[in-house]
């Protein structure tokens, strides 16, 4: 009997399959408690109202049409970034570069506007670029997925580094057409002819990109859930031996998943500097490529229900930057906000799958 | 996968239950803008009070809208992308009838707002292009920071006098160092200022500039004073936005001239004094101009006399003496405009001197030279636009390094 004592006073095992409605009921739980410990911070540090606070985020996010339509539009471009992402992901290849791949397809987007605009016209011109974006992005991603399947290297590290490698590349070509001179600043491209902008929708052309990368988010649950590829990305991601013993290429699965990454990720890059942007920074991708990673686990790699995560951080950034200018809070603060949020859903899964048994019989009455 | 999505709709649910729960309480949006009489004034700005370059801004905007009863929306972190087309987008849609922007990159999205919101009053900061654009409703504004930069210089060149004196160092090794941001017209400009006032006092000075490629990176400007501070240089200025430069200055025990406002809490052993745009004036000047529905400048120079360019609190335990009266005596001859700061006279350029320059002033791609700028022996800085367009590379000056 005395051996009992050893029993950890906590321990944790996997669960099996919990039912929906358990694990429901878990969620809904979770995020009731994030906007309690949420109300109880704003109270404590600033005084507000925390239903006011609230009240004015979601004012942020949908307060007026237009705001209604920038939620959308950054839901789009953060989708379709952890679209991007997914396949990777779910093949377990940690690619960390979608920063970079989306950069270098702004990057070659914005060589063709420069040096094309006026000599193409406008159609073949938005093609080439389109098609230049896509082809950066995907080369990009494709060099730490060929390293990896033939000699094995790190894609974490390689992945990362392109990123900066992308970085530098687009910080040099920034002096090469920063204007005025020694400004840092490339300016809006093409302002006043918009040779190799998007057709505006409206006053501007971001229903395209809604539209774009809606049918990004079928196309690509259909790709992941019903294609022969998909299967096999997923046979890749859950073991390599696996499917080297059923007959998979794996090499050839992860450069071409690799390809189909950095393409996205580089239309993405082609979205942003052709539809909404029209300029290329150093920051233009504004550490999307790191975001789209959570959204993309968030949602367990389902394509549709990305559409959520990534409508639940683009809210939150939108709302948070609504607090600011109401409340004349810092913008850090509802970045505090965004993070207890956050530390509560990713929480929750844990108590979804595993169970934490607490030890029944203390020691004092076992002696 | 079922799952995640039902997590969502939950999400969802939560979010719109609080909001009915709070009444939909704030609709007070939704008003157009451009109301005559009392408007609310926006304002868009690059990062938040963190930064000493958008305090600056932020605390002038609060001071003139609180002076005026005018509402002031102000919205912080914005970048300087598309982003700023929609933070002025909705500052109309909430009923601005006037939008300020603070920094450059946010130019050409201002521009765009003021093509598609004829009604509403767009100024900005810092920007070249308003007399170009020609459009009713959209402005720049500058001031001749480079009288403040002079000033400070003339500061900077009796504390060199002073260590002459004392025989701290020899009339040779009087060299400046000084961090620049990129090699932008608005930094040359500003140095080249700084330096012909400490020359104005201090005839054997010179001076070293280094660009960090970023108008805010408080490691690289650290490493760059210190580079500079290794080289030889024996007093500090800088033009980048960090407290960078000054905290090395303060624990290498080297003098150092401030930039955007004081930092004396920070250095109280280093710090001499600080020039700085004071917005307040512009601010109100562009604001009641909109209330009146009176033509607001293309183009918006402050000098000294409307109180744009300031100075801040000498440091006198680190100044030297008579460092006040010399700048008093020297804010007077700029005033009444017998003291020239770009004075052809007093620098050359390859051993010549400068009897005639054309300066890019109306921005384009190739940098096309497009104006004269050298009128009554001087280079009229900001005469033609607001911003600073003086690009030259005066004998004197050393440039470290130029990558940007």
């Amino acid at each position: 009997m005395s051996k009992q004592i050893k029993e950890p006073f906590l321990h944790i095992t996997k669960r099996k399959e919990m039912p929906a409605k358990k694990a429901w009921a878990i969620r809904i739980g979770s995020i009731v408690a994030a906007l309690i410990v949420c109300a109880i911070v704003t109270t404590l540090t600033t005084g507000l109202d925390p239903i006011s606070v609230y009240g004015t985020m979601i004012e942020g996010a949908f307060g007026t049409s237009r705001k209604f339509l920038i939620l959308l539009k950054e839901l789009a471009i953060l989708l379709c970034i952890s679209l991007a992402l997914t396949p990777a992901f779910k093949m377990k290849f940690w690619n960390l570069g979608g920063e970079g791949q989306v950069l270098i397809g702004a990057w070659a987007t914005s060589v063709c506007m420069i040096y094309l605009g006026g000599v193409l016209p406008n159609g073949i011109l938005i093609i080439v670029m389109l098609a230049a974006a896509i082809g950066a992005g995907a080369v990009w991603a494709m060099i730490p997925a060929f390293f990896k399947a033939k000699w094995g290297t790190n894609e974490t590290l390689f992945t990362l580094m392109m990123n900066y490698v992308a970085i530098q590349l687009v910080a040099y070509y920034i002096i090469i057409w920063e204007s005025p001179k020694g400004s840092g600043h490339v300016g809006v491209i093409n302002q006043a002819g918009r040779e190799g902008w998007l057709p505006n929708i409206g006053t501007n052309s971001y229903w395209f990109v809604i539209i774009f990368v809606a049918i990004i988010t079928i196309g690509m649950h259909i790709y992941l859930q019903y294609s022969k590829h998909g299967y096999e990305i997923s046979v890749v991601g859950e073991s390599q031996r696996t499917a080297n013993y059923v007959g998979i290429k794996v090499d050839r699965v992860i450069i071409r998943t690799l390809l189909l990454s950095g393409a996205i990720c580089g239309f993405t890059g082609w979205m942003m500097v052709s539809g909404t942007d029209h300029t290329i920074t150093t920051t233009l991708a504004g550490g999307r490529g790191f975001l789209g990673i959570m959204v993309s686990w968030l949602a367990q790699f389902n394509s549709i229900a990305m559409v959520g995560a990534a409508f639940l951080l683009v809210f939150l950034e939108q709302g948070a930057g609504e607090i600011s200018t109401h409340f004349g809070l810092n913008q850090s603060f509802g970045d505090i906000l965004t993070g207890i949020i956050l530390f509560f859903i990713i929480g929750c899964e844990f108590f979804i799958n595993y169970i934490v048994h607490v030890r029944k019989n203390s020691g004092k009455e076992e002696a | 996968m079922k799952k995640a999505v039902s997590l969502v709709l939950a999400l969802m649910m939560v979010f719109a239950f609080t909001a009915v729960f709070t009444g939909c309480g704030s609709s007070d949006e939704g008003g157009e803008g451009g109301a005559e009489g009392a408007i609310k004034a926006g304002f868009i700005c690059l990062h938040d009070e963190n930064s000493t370059y958008d305090k600056n801004f932020i605390d002038a905007a609060n001071e003139a809208c609180e002076e005026l009863g005018v509402e002031a929306v102000i919205k912080t972190n914005i970048p300087e992308g598309q982003e700023c087309y929609d933070a002025a987008a909705e500052l109309v849609d909430a009923g601005c009838g006037i939008v300020f922007a603070d920094s450059f990159g946010h130019e050409d999205y201002m521009i765009q707002a003021a093509k598609d919101f004829p009604d509403v009053q767009f100024c900005h900061s810092t920007g070249t292009k308003a007399h170009t654009e020609g459009l009713d409703n959209y402005h720049n504004a500058f001031a001749s920071i480079y009288q403040g930069r002079y000033l400070a210089g003339v500061a900077a060149g009796l504390k060199l006098n002073d260590m002459i004196e004392k025989g701290d160092i020899t009339a040779d090794q009087a060299k400046i160092g000084y961090v620049g941001a990129y090699t932008y017209a608005e930094v040359k400009s500003g140095y080249t200022s700084f330096f012909l006032g400490a020359r104005s006092q201090c005839p054997s000075a010179t001076m070293d500039v280094t660009f960090t490629g970023s108008w805010y990176d408080e490691a690289l400007e650290k490493e760059a004073a210190n580079k500079l501070i290794n080289g030889g240089c024996v007093l500090i200025s800088q033009h980048a936005d960090s407290m960078g430069a000054p905290t090395a200055c303060e624990k290498k025990g080297v003098p150092d001239v401030s930039y955007n406002g004081s930092t004396i809490d920070s250095c109280p052993n280093t710090f001499i004094v600080s020039s700085r745009i004071d917005w307040v004036p512009y601010y109100k000047y562009a604001i009641e101009a909109a209330q009146n529905g009176e033509a607001i400048d293309t183009d918006w120079t402050g000098d000294l006399s409307t109180g744009s360019v300031v100075l801040t609190d000498i440091n006198e335990n680190v100044a030297a003496e008579g460092t006040q009266d010399a700048i008093d005596e020297a804010k007077a001859q700029l005033e009444s405009g017998e003291l020239q700061v770009f004075d052809t006279s007093t620098f050359t350029v390859d051993g010549k001197a400068l009897d005639s320059y054309e300066a890019d002033v109306d921005t384009d791609k190739d940098y096309t030279p497009d104006t004269e700028v050298i009128e009554d022996g001087a280079f009229q800085e900001s005469k033609f636009r607001s911003a600073p367009y003086f690009d030259v590379e005066i004998d004197g000056i050393t440039l470290l390094d130029t990558a940007f």
